[in-house]
């Protein structure tokens, strides 16, 4: 079975600016595939361009495997969240649910019935008959969701549609979507630049960076083996360290650490400066650790903790701990002994 | 900052711009109801010179008048509302195409041009092209002055209307036309009827133009009030003024209103 969406070496320009540099990527039927990035990176771009907004440059897009380049947007099995929701502001709630199955032809009675079951769905049934502007942020986003699932479309594009929404609602809200999703069992391609978000809800993640794609993979994939910098950086916190490559063995390279301590960590690279990615609640103090750092002070998370140290040759590294009294804490100005968990550090590729 | 109030002499400019501009309209709407025949001398109040005009002997000729100014203050309003919005999408939606400066500039000339220009080109322009002057040269005159006047509320309208509601249409399954219809008219539609409104109010006052393009024996009511009041002022002059102002008055109004409502629910 053909993929979802298949993007096959995409570029598009604006002018004289490149949004995206050959772009590929193959989104899986029924999967919940997110776009991560951050601002101005071209996530909007590739959703436009799958919905019919926007031409491609060069390159292909294929749905189940059919070239859809001469598809204008009404001819696309593909319904959108816009990020502002767009609703019609005259129209009522049901209407707007209904707007996509009138469209397509289908007569009052079904299109209400349809509508009401997905307004049901939401949660918005005492809503039918209301304004758009006569609901909240959050109902407002779940009609834009009804609206845009009513005529079942065979891939929904999500366009940061939490973003205006208050943390404890989006919690809420990632954990509805999810749900809706595996329900309907609609492919899902979110956008988001929220990496707590992606991690949560998505099958898969394809980390973007200034109109590149950096990396696709699970949520564990791109939070545990980061390919490169970008990457380690912007999913959760990690300590980036220099590091030499000194000897390289079939599937494994042992590094030199700051201050002198000896590590093999798996994968393979060139001898010479390369960058350590290390997650800081994967660091422990332990006596017998290879890095020796000062503890410079000590910042309360509440569950957690987080030791700020420094190196010996300067660089910071963040050690995170869970927030239990029987472990006594160290006092700043400390030097602490600092272990690495077994195959916590990754090696990058730049 | 200090309010424009507090500047010296605010109040007694003020005063002076209201009394030059709304004295005489208030001398005109009193002396309407005046009881005897002089237009200066005040002989108690009475209605008689409104049912002058209706029932009196200059009631024909101003009744037809009447008939002409309203219809083609409909008919021109309507056309040149059509003209207008058309040039509003394709200046507002139409990306940048060339000659969209030049477009604007000449959707917007008339209102530069001053009237009595326009007027005389016109009728050279009639003439030259073998059109007999008459309703119909006053039509084409009136439409062709009057879109630029629909063309303001319309594009404002328009040019405040986000671009995704008609991509949140066309992802649903409309076509082009259909967005069109069912999305974005219903939301240009306060911008457009107050464009038809003020087009309506703008043919219906007009003279100069008119009197030029109007031919023999063709009569609107600002020309007949003219042709009347050169054979001197009679108070039932006073009394259609008066119902006049009431008429443009009401679609002034009423335009604002409708424009107001739009604005609160985008
Ligand atoms: N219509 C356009 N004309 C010119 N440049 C554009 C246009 N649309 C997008 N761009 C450019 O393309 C790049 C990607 O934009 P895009 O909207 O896809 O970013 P994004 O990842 O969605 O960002 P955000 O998170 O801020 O929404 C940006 O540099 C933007 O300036
Ligand atoms: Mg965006």
């Amino acid at each position: 079975m053909a993929a979802a969406i298949e993007i096959i070496e995409v570029v598009k320009r604006f002018g004289a600016t490149t949004a995206l540099e050959s772009l590929t990527l193959s989104i899986a039927d029924n999967e919940f595939f997110t776009l991560l990035g951050p601002s101005g990176c071209g996530k909007t771009t590739v959703l436009r361009m799958i919905a019919g907004f926007e031409p491609v440059s060069a390159g292909e897009i294929r749905l189940f495997g059919q070239n859809i380049a001469a598809l204008p947007p009404d001819r696309r099995p593909v319904n959108t969240v816009f990020q502002h929701y767009a609703l019609f502001p005259h129209m009522s709630v049901i209407d707007n649910v209904a707007f996509g199955l009138k469209m397509k032809g289908v007569d009052l009675a079904a299109r209400r019935a349809r509508a009401g079951k997905m307004l049901e769905m939401v949660h918005l049934s005492a809503f039918a008959e209301r304004l758009p502007a006569q609901l909240s942020g959050g109902q407002q986003q779940r009609v834009a969701l009804a609206r845009a699932l009513a005529p079942e479309p065979r891939v929904l594009l999500l366009d940061e549609p939490l973003s205006a929404l208050d943390l404890k609602l989006r919690q809420a809200m990632r954990i509805e979507l999810k749900q809706l999703q595996q329900d309907t069992g609609i492919t899902f391609i979110f956008v988001t630049h929220d990496q707590e978000e992606a991690l949560t809800m998505s099958d898969r993640i394809a980390v973007m960076s200034a109109g590149r794609l950096q990396q696709v993979g699970t949520a564990r994939d791109i939070y545990e083996t980061p390919l490169n910098r970008f990457v380690a950086d912007f999913i959760g916190e990690t300590n980036l360290l220099p590091v030499d490559v000194e000897a390289i063995s079939q599937d494994a390279s042992r590094v030199r650490l700051p201050g002198g301590g000896a590590l093999t960590v798996p994968g393979t690279a060139t001898p010479g400066r390369h960058t350590l990615s290390i997650r800081p609640e994967r660091l422990v103090p332990d006596p017998a650790g290879p890095l020796k750092a000062r503890l410079e002070r000590v910042v309360y998370l509440g569950t957690d903790l987080h030791l700020m140290t420094r190196l010996q040759d300067g660089s910071g590294l963040v050690v995170r701990m869970q927030n239990s009294a029987r472990s006594a804490l160290p006092a700043a100005g400390e030097v602490l002994s600092i272990a690495i968990e077994e195959g916590a550090a990754r090696l990058l590729a730049d | 900052m200090r309010g424009v109030r507090h500047y010296p002499g605010f109040l007694a400019l003020t005063l002076v711009c209201l009394t030059v501009l709304y004295a005489p309209l208030l001398v005109v709407t009193a002396y309407s109801f005046n009881g005897s025949t002089s237009i200066t001398q005040w002989g108690g109040f009475s209605w008689r010179w409104y049912a002058d005009v209706f029932t009196g002997p200059e009631s024909a000729r101003f009744g037809l008048a009447a008939r002409n100014s309203l219809t083609i203050a409909v008919l021109a309003a309507t056309a040149a509302t059509l003209i207008a919005t058309a040039a509003s999408l394709a200046m507002v939606r139409g990306g940048r195409f060339r000659g969209r400066t030049a477009s604007f500039a000449l959707i917007n000339l008339p209102l530069m041009v001053p009237e009595i220009v326009t007027a005389v080109a016109s009728l050279i322009f009639f003439t030259m092209v073998g059109l007999r002057t008459g309703y119909g040269t006053i039509l084409i005159a009136h439409i062709t002055f009057c879109i630029p006047f629909a063309y303001l509320p319309i594009s404002a309208r328009l040019e405040g209307i986000e671009p995704f509601f008609e991509e949140a249409a066309r992802d649903l399954y409309a076509s082009r036309f259909r967005a069109f219809t069912q999305v974005l008219l219903p939301l240009m539609a306060p911008g457009v009827i107050s464009g038809w409104l003020l087009a309506f109010i703008i043919s219906l006052d007009d003279f100069i133009i008119t009197n030029f393009v109007k031919g023999a024996g063709m009569e609107t009511l600002p020309t007949a009030i003219f042709g009347s009041v050169k054979q001197g002022i009679k108070p039932n002059i006073m009394a259609i003024s008066t119902l006049m102002l009431a008429a443009s008055a009401a679609v002034v109004t009423l335009s604002w209103l409708i424009n107001r409502r739009g604005q609160r629910s985008p």
